[in-house]
């Protein structure tokens, strides 16, 4: 592996093959939640082609599991889609993160943040409020596939694969986004806006909709915001 | 059209509508040293909320599992400055066991 926690000045070196190299422990997580998502899917009465063509679009796992369940426990439209947004807005602020990296033109910058999503902008995350533009664009697609094959694996009899849990690839993604994490914690203001988010978001986990927590926590980047 | 379609149309739409919003109409604009100041306190605060919610969390519950014990294996790791993949392994790995036995 390329890189290990707290070494300076960048936590991945740049480019895509980089990128792609970073991120694929995770792609075998990513992938194996695909499997689930689509097993989900299928027997929600999703059909084959509508949760492949969900995850090419929509490729955020969360906002997609929330729909097919929601759906599928007989809720309604509405309640599935405010709950599978609610899950997406965290998109806005890591989107307003991930702008000032971006470079060429529109389209270009529009495919780019289709690319990102949690895992890959971790990957990509610099620790000073940059991303390496590269490294995301190649962690994002090697997500992206390893999400499409996984869900397309999940529609054609991915029954046979097993929970995705017995094998602990739940608890990979916050090991993930804690190795990274602390990484991160370089100064007062990086420790403060942590801690904040946390206690943000676990205290709201019992009392919000899925998705609030996380979207409430990105206020902690306020606190330590005015000092020097 | 069906509510499937209709919830794969809305959410796809709304999803990739929210991850282009700060790259689309921000663009390459030199944010100020403030807005940026602000912008990478985000990472750590939202990096510490996946933590606890994807520990910690279980549908509105707030729980200890096998989980915990996989995110301080990870911990365990990053103290020994093990590389970020041993780290994934390590809580996973810790994590099945645990609900295995």
């Amino acid at each position: 592996m390329i890189f290990r926690p707290g070494d300076d000045p960048k936590p991945v070196g740049p480019g895509y093959a980089a990128g792609v190299r970073a991120s694929i422990p995770l792609c075998i997580a990513v992938a194996a939640f695909g499997v689930s998502f689509g097993v989900l899917a299928r027997k929600n009465g999703f059909g084959a082609v509508a949760p492949i063509v969900m995850s090419m679009t929509t490729f955020t796992g969360a906002s997609q599991f929330a729909t097919v369940s929601i759906l599928g426990d007989g809720g309604s439209l509405g309640a599935a889609v405010v709950a599978a947004l609610l899950l997406a807005s965290r998109y806005v602020p890591i989107g307003l993160s991930v702008a000032p990296s971006l470079k060429g033109s529109r389209p270009e910058r529009f495919v780019a943040s289709q690319l990102v999503i949690d895992e890959s902008w971790a990957v990509a995350n610099r620790g000073d409020g940059t991303v390496d533009r590269a490294t995301l664009v190649g962690a994002g697609i090697a997500l992206y596939v390893s999400w499409l094959v996984g869900t397309v694996i999940g529609v054609f009899g991915g029954d046979v694969l097993g929970d995705p849990q017995d094998f602990g690839l739940d608890a990979a993604f916050p090991a993930l986004f804690f190795v990274l994490l602390v990484s991160q914690l370089k100064s007062r203001q990086a420790i403060a806006a942590a801690v904040g988010g946390a206690v943000i978001a676990i205290s709201l986990v019992p009392v919000s909709k899925a998705g609030v927590p996380i979207v409430a926590a990105s206020f902690a980047c306020l606190f330590g915001w005015w000092r020097k | 059209m069906s509510d499937t379609w209709l919830a794969v149309f809305i959410v796809g739409a709304g999803a990739m509508a929210f991850k282009a919003s700060g790259p689309v109409v921000i663009g390459r604009r030199e944010l100020p040293t403030s807005a940026l100041k602000l912008v990478s306190a985000l990472a750590p605060a939202l990096l510490a909320a996946f933590v606890v919610t994807g520990t910690f969390s279980s549908g509105r519950d707030v729980v200890l599992d096998a989980r915990a014990l996989g995110l301080a294996a990870a911990a365990i790791c990053v103290m020994l400055r093990a590389p970020l993949l041993a780290g994934v392994i390590a809580a996973a790995a810790v994590t099945a066991f645990a609900r295995a036995i």
